[in-house]
Protein backbone atom coordinates (compact mmCIF):
# COMPACT_ATOMS: atom_id res chain seq x y z
CA UNK A 1 0.00 0.00 0.00
CA UNK A 2 1.52 3.36 -0.97
CA UNK A 3 2.36 5.75 1.84
CA UNK A 4 0.47 8.96 2.48
CA UNK A 5 3.39 11.00 1.15
CA UNK A 6 4.61 8.63 -1.55
CA UNK A 7 7.23 10.42 -3.69
CA UNK A 8 6.44 13.83 -2.17
CA UNK A 9 9.52 15.99 -1.85
CA UNK A 10 9.69 17.57 1.59
CA UNK A 11 12.04 19.97 3.37
CA UNK A 12 12.04 19.97 7.16
CA UNK A 13 14.13 22.48 9.08
CA UNK A 14 15.64 21.83 12.48
CA UNK A 15 15.54 18.08 11.91
CA UNK A 16 18.69 17.13 13.82
CA UNK A 17 16.67 16.10 16.88
CA UNK A 18 13.38 16.45 18.71
CA UNK A 19 10.24 17.41 16.83
CA UNK A 20 12.04 17.98 13.52
CA UNK A 21 13.63 14.52 13.58
CA UNK A 22 10.27 12.95 14.45
CA UNK A 23 8.56 14.75 11.55
CA UNK A 24 11.28 13.72 9.11
CA UNK A 25 11.07 10.11 10.30
CA UNK A 26 7.27 10.03 10.04
CA UNK A 27 7.34 11.51 6.54
CA UNK A 28 9.98 9.02 5.37
CA UNK A 29 7.87 6.19 6.84
CA UNK A 30 5.10 7.37 4.52
CA UNK A 31 7.31 7.22 1.44
CA UNK A 32 8.46 10.84 1.17
CA UNK A 33 11.80 12.07 -0.13
CA UNK A 34 12.83 14.05 2.93
CA UNK A 35 15.47 16.75 2.93
CA UNK A 36 16.27 17.03 6.62
CA UNK A 37 17.95 20.29 7.51
CA UNK A 38 19.94 21.26 10.57
CA UNK A 39 22.71 23.78 11.16
CA UNK A 40 24.79 21.27 13.15
CA UNK A 41 26.60 18.97 10.72
CA UNK A 42 26.21 15.27 11.47
CA UNK A 43 23.07 15.54 13.60
CA UNK A 44 20.69 14.21 10.94
CA UNK A 45 23.09 11.42 9.94
CA UNK A 46 23.12 10.25 13.56
CA UNK A 47 19.46 9.20 13.51
CA UNK A 48 18.93 8.68 9.78
CA UNK A 49 21.70 6.07 9.54
CA UNK A 50 20.02 3.88 12.19
CA UNK A 51 16.63 3.69 10.51
CA UNK A 52 15.15 2.11 7.38
CA UNK A 53 12.21 3.77 5.68
CA UNK A 54 10.21 3.28 2.49
CA UNK A 55 11.17 6.89 1.66
CA UNK A 56 14.62 8.49 1.69
CA UNK A 57 16.24 10.95 4.03
CA UNK A 58 18.82 13.39 2.66
CA UNK A 59 20.70 15.37 5.32
CA UNK A 60 20.95 19.01 4.26
CA UNK A 61 23.07 21.13 6.56
CA UNK A 62 22.68 24.89 6.28
CA UNK A 63 22.04 27.89 8.44
CA UNK A 64 18.49 29.13 7.81
CA UNK A 65 19.47 32.62 8.98
CA UNK A 66 21.79 32.91 5.99
CA UNK A 67 19.62 33.76 3.00
CA UNK A 68 22.17 32.66 0.41
CA UNK A 69 22.57 29.25 2.10
CA UNK A 70 18.78 28.81 2.18
CA UNK A 71 18.54 29.68 -1.49
CA UNK A 72 21.33 27.29 -2.43
CA UNK A 73 19.64 24.50 -0.47
CA UNK A 74 16.35 25.03 -2.29
CA UNK A 75 18.14 25.11 -5.63
CA UNK A 76 19.80 21.82 -4.76
CA UNK A 77 16.42 20.25 -3.97
CA UNK A 78 14.97 21.53 -7.23
CA UNK A 79 17.93 20.26 -9.26
CA UNK A 80 18.02 16.84 -7.58
CA UNK A 81 14.31 16.16 -7.20
CA UNK A 82 12.80 18.52 -9.76
CA UNK A 83 10.18 19.83 -7.36
CA UNK A 84 9.20 20.63 -3.79
CA UNK A 85 5.84 19.64 -2.31
CA UNK A 86 6.07 20.29 1.41
CA UNK A 87 8.01 22.68 3.64
CA UNK A 88 7.94 22.23 7.41
CA UNK A 89 9.35 25.32 9.09
CA UNK A 90 10.31 23.76 12.40
CA UNK A 91 13.69 25.24 13.35
CA UNK A 92 13.52 27.60 16.28
CA UNK A 93 15.35 28.91 19.32
CA UNK A 94 14.00 29.67 22.76
CA UNK A 95 15.38 31.79 25.59
CA UNK A 96 13.11 32.28 28.58
CA UNK A 97 13.63 35.58 30.35
CA UNK A 98 11.46 37.62 32.72
CA UNK A 99 10.54 41.21 31.96
CA UNK A 100 13.38 43.46 33.06
CA UNK A 101 15.93 40.78 32.24
CA UNK A 102 15.28 40.37 28.54
CA UNK A 103 18.54 40.35 26.64
CA UNK A 104 18.49 42.32 23.41
CA UNK A 105 20.87 39.84 21.82
CA UNK A 106 18.58 36.90 22.63
CA UNK A 107 15.55 38.86 21.52
CA UNK A 108 17.11 39.57 18.13
CA UNK A 109 18.27 35.97 17.77
CA UNK A 110 14.79 34.60 18.45
CA UNK A 111 13.17 36.90 15.89
CA UNK A 112 15.91 36.16 13.37
CA UNK A 113 15.53 32.38 13.61
CA UNK A 114 11.85 31.98 14.51
CA UNK A 115 10.34 34.65 12.27
CA UNK A 116 12.62 36.30 9.68
CA UNK A 117 14.23 33.06 8.49
CA UNK A 118 10.84 31.39 8.34
CA UNK A 119 9.49 34.17 6.10
CA UNK A 120 12.57 33.93 3.92
CA UNK A 121 12.29 30.16 3.44
CA UNK A 122 8.56 30.41 2.90
CA UNK A 123 9.14 32.93 0.10
CA UNK A 124 11.74 30.81 -1.70
CA UNK A 125 9.82 27.56 -1.20
CA UNK A 126 6.49 29.02 -2.32
CA UNK A 127 8.02 30.01 -5.65
CA UNK A 128 9.13 26.44 -6.27
CA UNK A 129 5.95 24.79 -4.95
CA UNK A 130 3.85 27.16 -7.09
CA UNK A 131 5.13 25.37 -10.19
CA UNK A 132 3.33 22.18 -9.20
CA UNK A 133 -0.08 22.04 -10.85
CA UNK A 134 -1.41 20.35 -7.70
CA UNK A 135 0.25 22.88 -5.34
CA UNK A 136 1.65 21.80 -1.99
CA UNK A 137 1.73 22.43 1.72
CA UNK A 138 3.68 24.69 4.06
CA UNK A 139 3.55 23.94 7.79
CA UNK A 140 4.89 26.43 10.29
CA UNK A 141 5.56 25.24 13.82
CA UNK A 142 4.32 27.80 16.33
CA UNK A 143 3.52 27.12 19.98
CA UNK A 144 0.72 27.16 22.51
CA UNK A 145 2.45 30.20 24.06
CA UNK A 146 2.01 32.06 20.77
CA UNK A 147 -1.74 31.64 21.26
CA UNK A 148 -2.00 32.15 25.01
CA UNK A 149 1.20 33.85 26.22
CA UNK A 150 3.22 32.71 29.21
CA UNK A 151 5.17 34.14 32.12
CA UNK A 152 8.87 34.38 31.33
CA UNK A 153 8.29 33.94 27.62
CA UNK A 154 7.43 37.42 26.42
CA UNK A 155 9.77 37.40 23.44
CA UNK A 156 9.42 33.72 22.58
CA UNK A 157 5.63 33.98 22.67
CA UNK A 158 5.81 37.12 20.52
CA UNK A 159 7.82 35.26 17.87
CA UNK A 160 5.35 32.36 17.91
CA UNK A 161 2.42 34.80 17.75
CA UNK A 162 4.11 36.23 14.66
CA UNK A 163 4.32 32.73 13.19
CA UNK A 164 0.56 32.35 13.65
CA UNK A 165 -0.16 35.70 11.99
CA UNK A 166 2.19 35.17 9.07
CA UNK A 167 0.67 31.72 8.51
CA UNK A 168 -2.80 33.22 8.13
CA UNK A 169 -1.60 35.93 5.73
CA UNK A 170 0.49 33.54 3.63
CA UNK A 171 -2.47 31.17 3.36
CA UNK A 172 -4.61 33.92 1.88
CA UNK A 173 -1.91 35.00 -0.55
CA UNK A 174 -0.92 31.52 -1.74
CA UNK A 175 -4.36 29.90 -1.96
CA UNK A 176 -4.75 30.64 -5.67
CA UNK A 177 -1.54 28.70 -6.31
CA UNK A 178 -3.02 25.74 -4.39
CA UNK A 179 -0.40 26.15 -1.68
CA UNK A 180 -1.89 25.48 1.73
CA UNK A 181 -0.27 27.18 4.71
CA UNK A 182 -1.07 25.98 8.21
CA UNK A 183 0.52 26.04 11.61
CA UNK A 184 0.84 23.51 14.38
CA UNK A 185 0.94 24.90 17.88
CA UNK A 186 2.48 22.24 20.15
CA UNK A 187 1.99 22.28 23.88
CA UNK A 188 4.79 21.12 26.16
CA UNK A 189 6.63 18.41 24.31
CA UNK A 190 8.96 15.71 25.62
CA UNK A 191 12.29 16.72 24.12
CA UNK A 192 15.80 16.45 25.49
CA UNK A 193 15.62 20.11 26.48
CA UNK A 194 12.39 19.60 28.40
CA UNK A 195 13.73 16.62 30.32
CA UNK A 196 16.64 18.70 31.59
CA UNK A 197 14.20 21.11 33.24
CA UNK A 198 13.46 21.21 36.98
CA UNK A 199 11.45 17.98 37.56
CA UNK A 200 9.16 19.28 40.33
CA UNK A 201 8.25 22.29 38.19
CA UNK A 202 7.72 19.94 35.26
CA UNK A 203 5.23 17.81 37.25
CA UNK A 204 3.38 20.99 38.21
CA UNK A 205 3.08 21.89 34.54
CA UNK A 206 1.96 18.39 33.53
CA UNK A 207 -0.85 18.74 36.08
CA UNK A 208 -2.16 21.53 33.85
CA UNK A 209 -2.53 19.21 30.88
CA UNK A 210 -5.96 17.55 30.82
CA UNK A 211 -4.59 14.41 29.20
CA UNK A 212 -2.02 14.14 31.99
CA UNK A 213 1.15 13.85 29.94
CA UNK A 214 3.58 15.81 27.80
CA UNK A 215 3.22 15.65 24.02
CA UNK A 216 5.60 13.21 22.39
CA UNK A 217 7.47 14.47 19.29
CA UNK A 218 5.52 11.78 17.37
CA UNK A 219 2.22 13.48 18.33
CA UNK A 220 3.44 16.63 16.58
CA UNK A 221 4.77 14.58 13.65
CA UNK A 222 1.38 12.91 13.12
CA UNK A 223 -0.33 16.29 12.98
CA UNK A 224 2.29 17.44 10.45
CA UNK A 225 1.62 14.32 8.39
CA UNK A 226 -2.08 15.17 8.24
CA UNK A 227 -1.36 18.74 7.11
CA UNK A 228 1.24 17.61 4.58
CA UNK A 229 -1.00 14.94 3.06
CA UNK A 230 -3.95 15.18 0.71
CA UNK A 231 -6.25 14.43 3.66
CA UNK A 232 -6.07 18.16 4.45
CA UNK A 233 -6.33 19.43 0.89
CA UNK A 234 -9.18 21.85 1.72
CA UNK A 235 -7.60 23.20 4.91
CA UNK A 236 -5.49 26.36 4.90
CA UNK A 237 -4.78 29.25 7.25
CA UNK A 238 -5.52 27.12 10.32
CA UNK A 239 -3.67 26.77 13.61
CA UNK A 240 -3.86 23.23 14.93
CA UNK A 241 -3.18 22.91 18.66
CA UNK A 242 -1.46 19.67 19.67
CA UNK A 243 -1.43 20.10 23.42
CA UNK A 244 -3.38 17.34 25.18
CA UNK A 245 -6.07 19.88 26.04
CA UNK A 246 -3.76 22.03 28.13
CA UNK A 247 -5.37 24.30 30.70
CA UNK A 248 -2.38 26.65 31.05
CA UNK B 1 21.36 26.73 -28.23
CA UNK B 2 23.48 29.36 -26.47
CA UNK B 3 22.33 31.35 -23.43
CA UNK B 4 21.30 34.40 -25.47
CA UNK B 5 19.11 32.25 -27.67
CA UNK B 6 17.62 30.56 -24.62
CA UNK B 7 16.98 33.98 -23.06
CA UNK B 8 15.24 35.28 -26.17
CA UNK B 9 13.19 32.11 -26.42
CA UNK B 10 11.83 32.62 -22.89
CA UNK B 11 10.76 36.19 -23.72
CA UNK B 12 9.16 35.14 -27.01
CA UNK B 13 7.22 32.45 -25.24
CA UNK B 14 5.99 34.58 -22.31
CA UNK B 15 5.10 37.72 -24.29
CA UNK B 16 4.24 36.07 -27.59
CA UNK B 17 6.46 38.45 -29.60
CA UNK B 18 8.90 38.20 -32.49
CA UNK B 19 12.64 38.28 -32.00
CA UNK B 20 13.12 41.72 -33.59
CA UNK B 21 11.33 43.59 -30.76
CA UNK B 22 13.58 42.12 -28.09
CA UNK B 23 16.00 44.98 -27.58
CA UNK B 24 16.83 47.80 -25.12
CA UNK B 25 13.33 49.24 -25.58
CA UNK B 26 11.58 46.11 -24.41
CA UNK B 27 10.60 47.30 -20.91
CA UNK B 28 7.76 46.52 -18.54
CA UNK B 29 6.36 50.07 -18.87
CA UNK B 30 6.03 49.99 -22.64
CA UNK B 31 5.00 46.38 -23.18
CA UNK B 32 1.27 46.00 -22.71
CA UNK B 33 1.43 42.31 -21.87
CA UNK B 34 4.05 42.84 -19.15
CA UNK B 35 1.73 42.85 -16.13
CA UNK B 36 2.36 41.30 -12.71
CA UNK B 37 1.19 37.86 -13.81
CA UNK B 38 3.46 37.92 -16.87
CA UNK B 39 6.29 39.19 -14.68
CA UNK B 40 6.09 36.21 -12.31
CA UNK B 41 5.72 33.81 -15.24
CA UNK B 42 8.83 35.34 -16.78
CA UNK B 43 10.77 34.99 -13.53
CA UNK B 44 9.70 31.34 -13.12
CA UNK B 45 10.58 30.51 -16.72
CA UNK B 46 13.99 32.15 -16.45
CA UNK B 47 14.69 30.39 -13.14
CA UNK B 48 13.84 27.06 -14.74
CA UNK B 49 15.81 27.73 -17.92
CA UNK B 50 18.98 28.91 -16.18
CA UNK B 51 18.63 26.94 -12.93
CA UNK B 52 18.81 29.96 -10.65
CA UNK B 53 16.63 31.31 -7.84
CA UNK B 54 16.40 35.11 -7.94
CA UNK B 55 16.68 37.28 -4.85
CA UNK B 56 13.57 39.33 -4.17
CA UNK B 57 15.41 42.57 -5.00
CA UNK B 58 16.30 41.21 -8.42
CA UNK B 59 12.71 40.16 -9.11
CA UNK B 60 11.55 43.67 -8.26
CA UNK B 61 14.16 45.34 -10.45
CA UNK B 62 13.82 42.94 -13.38
CA UNK B 63 12.12 45.56 -15.50
CA UNK B 64 13.55 45.15 -18.97
CA UNK B 65 14.95 42.70 -21.46
CA UNK B 66 18.37 44.33 -21.24
CA UNK B 67 18.54 44.79 -17.46
CA UNK B 68 17.49 41.18 -17.05
CA UNK B 69 20.62 40.05 -18.80
CA UNK B 70 22.74 42.08 -16.38
CA UNK B 71 20.91 40.49 -13.45
CA UNK B 72 21.37 36.98 -14.82
CA UNK B 73 25.07 37.68 -15.31
CA UNK B 74 25.31 38.15 -11.51
CA UNK B 75 24.08 34.57 -11.17
CA UNK B 76 26.87 33.28 -13.38
CA UNK B 77 24.97 33.15 -16.67
CA UNK B 78 27.21 34.20 -19.57
CA UNK B 79 25.70 35.73 -22.72
CA UNK B 80 27.61 35.29 -25.91
CA UNK B 81 26.51 36.48 -29.35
Amino acid sequence: MPGMLEDKVCLITGAGRGIGAAVATRFAEEGARVYANDNRPGTVDEWAAKAAFPGKVYPLYFDITDSSQSKEALMRIKKESGRLDVLVNNAGVEFNELIGMISEQNMRKMFEVNVFSMINLLQFAARIIARNSEGGSIINISSIVGQRGNRGQLVYSATKGAVISLTKSAAKELADKKIRVNSIAPGMTRTAMMLQADQSRLQERIANISMGRLAEPEDIANACLFLASDLSKYISGEILGVNGCAIM
Amino acid sequence: MNNLEKYRKVFRSIFDVEDDVLNENFRFNNVEKWDSVAHMSLISALEDEFEVLFDTEDILSYGSFENGMKILTKYGVKFEE
